[in-house]
């Protein structure tokens, strides 16, 4: 019972960071068709702000500041690059954002060094919260689920219940008329795309001293994003949380479990010898592969359900 | 757009230009080195490349060997076997008679293979690789080759080395290692040891992880806890160790970190204060063992390193080592030529930087060395990456001490 509840709490708040990270990427995506693969990279480019403003400034300065020079990043990118690319169709965005993913994993290489960098978590929030069946629960991980909780109501309030939001959803699935009734719908095009970018850049100030700031931290948390995206569906917010939070529980809960294929079927009676790929199939605890789950999942999905879990339009 | 395209027009004349190799004297031998120097793995292939610059240039300084100078050429194999191959056939087409590789198991392997073929079938172009750090205990047992020395411990010895460190009155440990080539070397070993040396010692937890691929070590965390364990015994490195102990000291877990590769560039500066007194790791060289053998020799060497605008420790001894018994063994055959060379280096004796005797055994040509088990601890002279923290020495395995026997069979040229 124990582990239920331990690893039901820590999967939570993983699934949690993942929705930090996966709903600007949704958002862009849903809203715009572009895929953006350089998402994670401008995560990376948030805790990379953050560890440098936070040096003269402060972790809450940091807070502030970072995720608005992300979001300024994002609409030089929408201006400059994506406009232009837009024109030639989704194919040439698709290849401008991944050719970002190069020129922004090299610059910061050569920026910050590449080495980890020592962003630490503050001070202020460095200590126990907690004590769940004697394991610790850092205030900094409540702090998460709190800043992730915040951007995902603040999202929503803004797209469902605000004027901008009614403008950027009518610019976004009928832009001739939203143009023709006077609306600057490139303007919005840039401000959903600098809004993905922001809150990536915000993901990044969280995650970068709770995990590590280094030059792979893109590379390590772009694949798991996109799982997440294109589960959840395009066009929904919501999806994307559902599928956040599923694919937390499923990579703690693999890990804990140590049964196999094999050992599901050994009540009925069968045994397993020889050194092939079958047995070795078979006799894999799922613990080992725990982090693979999520893949094997998007790949479900992609067959049987294209739409995703609450898809809204087809990808 | 015309302003874009003359842009693009000149990135391409210019990477063309830059594509040839710089034309130097032609009597200087040619040292290949190939490594990952992008992608995520990238630090170390940079840091080490840095570290042979280092270590060549007083090389020649010092007169080179056979009164010509080393010239190091780099190629950036992003720790893919493929691109390491498409490097060789590179350094072969150059008739570069060495290469050197320090990075991945996985690389070592496909370069052992391809080495041997191409030495097979090209006599008169043949080249020599020097392994510096893939570091499978297989690559010098069953996949032993004639053409392939490596100047590092195998995970064998380091295997031992760090059995024979931990404390006698550690009763439970927990392993934990990456699921790939050297991971499970790692796992393998490591209980080969234990079985040995340690039969008193229960191991409560044995498991393999994605490499490279997990977010969230909370549950691993919780998984240890839940084991009793008091010490977690693994190969991780870089992210994989670094996140597994932040989230050990995020949940207040005490358990010690036995760990083989902590030690590795970037890894203290990551770990920071959640490792003193509990994390331990096995290692070629820092500069406090340099002071507790009292080799002042050593210590300047690495307060030269420092001292040349480099930001990092040395760690890099056994580099050291090789390009020393390099050195020796073209100066004893009179020639560059791979074969001689070969014969030369082996059972080659060494002194080492910190003055130990290491010997390149001629069954498998694998170096034997020392290793030394150190304690991240604030009460040393040097700290490790200004962290204020350093690798504390409590335990030097010699030599002597970490010759394992090996099944290696290996084929020999005529």
């Amino acid at each position: 019972m124990e582990i239920v509840l331990v690893s039901l709490l820590n999967g939570l708040v993983y699934g949690m960071l993942l929705f930090m990270l996966a709903s600007g990427l949704t958002l862009i995506f849903s809203m715009m068709g572009v895929l953006n693969f350089a998402h994670a990279s401008i995560y990376m480019i948030g805790a990379y702000l953050a560890f440098t403003i936070s040096q003269f400034a402060g972790f809450f300065p940091a807070l502030i500041i970072a995720p608005i020079l992300c979001g300024l990043l994002g609409a030089g990118i929408e201006i400059w690059g994506l406009r232009r690319a837009h024109v030639n169709g989704h194919i040439a965005e698709l290849l401008f954002t991944f050719g970002l993913v190069f020129i922004i994993g090299r610059s910061v290489q050569m920026v910050w060094g590449m080495l980890p960098m020592a962003y630490r978590v503050p001070q202020l929030l460095d200590f126990p919260l907690f004590t769940f069946y004697g394991a610790h629960f850092p205030a900094y991980r409540g702090f998460m689920l709190l800043v992730s909780a915040g951007m995902l109501a603040a999202t929503w309030v803004l797209l469902k219940k605000t004027r901008v939001g009614m403008i950027i959803q009518a610019s976004l699935s009928h832009p001739q008329m939203a143009s023709a009734l006077g609306h600057n719908v490139p303007m919005v095009f840039t401000l959903v795309f600098a809004g993905g970018c922001a809150l990536a850049g915000l993901a990044g100030v969280i995650g970068g001293n709770y995990q590590t700031t280094e030059p792979g931290m893109a590379d390590a948390m772009g694949p798991i994003v996109f799982v997440v995206v294109v589960f959840g569906g395009l066009g929904s917010l919501m999806g994307c949380f559902i599928a956040s939070i599923l694919m937390g529980m499923i990579q703690t809960f693999a890990v804990v479990i140590n049964a196999s294929l094999l050992d599901v079927v050994k009540p009925l009676g069968i045994t397993l010898t020889g050194d092939n790929l079958f047995t070795e199939f078979m006799t894999v605890p799922v613990a080992r592969i725990g982090a693979l789950l999520p893949f094997v999942l998007m790949i479900l999905i992609l067959l049987f359900r294209p739409r995703g879990l609450m898809g809204t339009r087809d990808t | 757009m015309i302003c874009l395209r003359l842009l693009c027009f000149s990135f391409a004349i210019l990477s063309l230009l830059f594509a040839g190799r710089p034309v130097f004297a032609e009597d200087t031998i040619k040292l290949a080195y190939t490594d990952p120097f992008s992608g995520p793995f990238a630090s170390g292939g940079d840091e080490f490349l840095k570290n042979f610059q280092f270590i060549i240039a007083r090389k020649n300084a010092a007169g080179g060997a056979l009164g010509r100078k080393f010239e190091l050429v780099p190629f950036d194999d992003k720790l893919q076997p493929a691109e390491a191959l498409i490097a060789l056939k590179s350094m072969t087409d150059q008739n570069i008679p060495f290469v050197m590789h320090c990075t991945g198991s996985n690389v070592g392997a496909a370069m052992i293979d391809a080495v041997s073929k191409h030495n097979a079938r090209n006599p008169d172009n043949r080249i020599l690789y020097l392994n510096c750090g893939a570091l499978a205990t297989e690559l010098t047992n069953e996949q032993c080759d004639f053409w392939h020395f490596r100047f590092a411990g195998s995970v064998d010895m380091r295997a031992a080395a760090r059995i024979k460190a931990l404390p006698a009155d550690l009763k439970k440990v927990y392993l934990l290692n990456q699921d790939y080539l050297f991971g499970q070397s790692i796992q393998h070993d490591t209980k080969k040891w234990l079985a040995k040396l340690r039969p008193d010692i229960e191991i409560v937890g044995d498991e393999l992880m994605p490499f490279g691929k997990v977010q969230d070590f909370a549950p691993y965390v919780a998984k240890i806890k839940a084991s009793g364990a008091q010490s977690v015994v693994t190969g991780n490195y870089n992210r994989d160790l670094n996140l597994l102990i932040k989230a050990a000291n995020d949940a207040g877990l005490d358990v010690r970190f036995d760990t083989f590769l902590s030690h590795l560039i970037g890894g203290p500066t990551a770990i920071g204060a959640a490792g003193e007194n509990r994390l331990t790791s096995i290692m070629e060289f820092n500069s406090n063992i340099a002071v507790d053998l009292k080799v002042p020799a050593a210590e300047q060497f690495a307060n030269d390193w420092r001292g040349s605008g480099h930001d990092t420790d040395f760690s890099a001894l056994n580099f050291v080592t090789m390009i020393d018994m390099l050195t020796d063994a073209i100066n004893k055959a009179g020639s560059t030529d791979p074969l001689k060379v070969a014969l030369a280096l082996e059972d080659m004796h060494e002194k080492d930087l910190l003055g130990q005797d290491t010997i390149m055994r001629k069954d498998d040509h694998q170096l034997l060395m020392p290793y030394y088990a150190g304690v991240f601890s604030k009460d040393v002279k040097y700290d490790a990456e200004h962290t204020g923290f350093g690798w504390k020495n409590y335990m030097t395995a010699s030599a002597a001490d970490l010759t394992l026997p090996t099944i290696c069979k290996m084929k020999r040229p005529e």
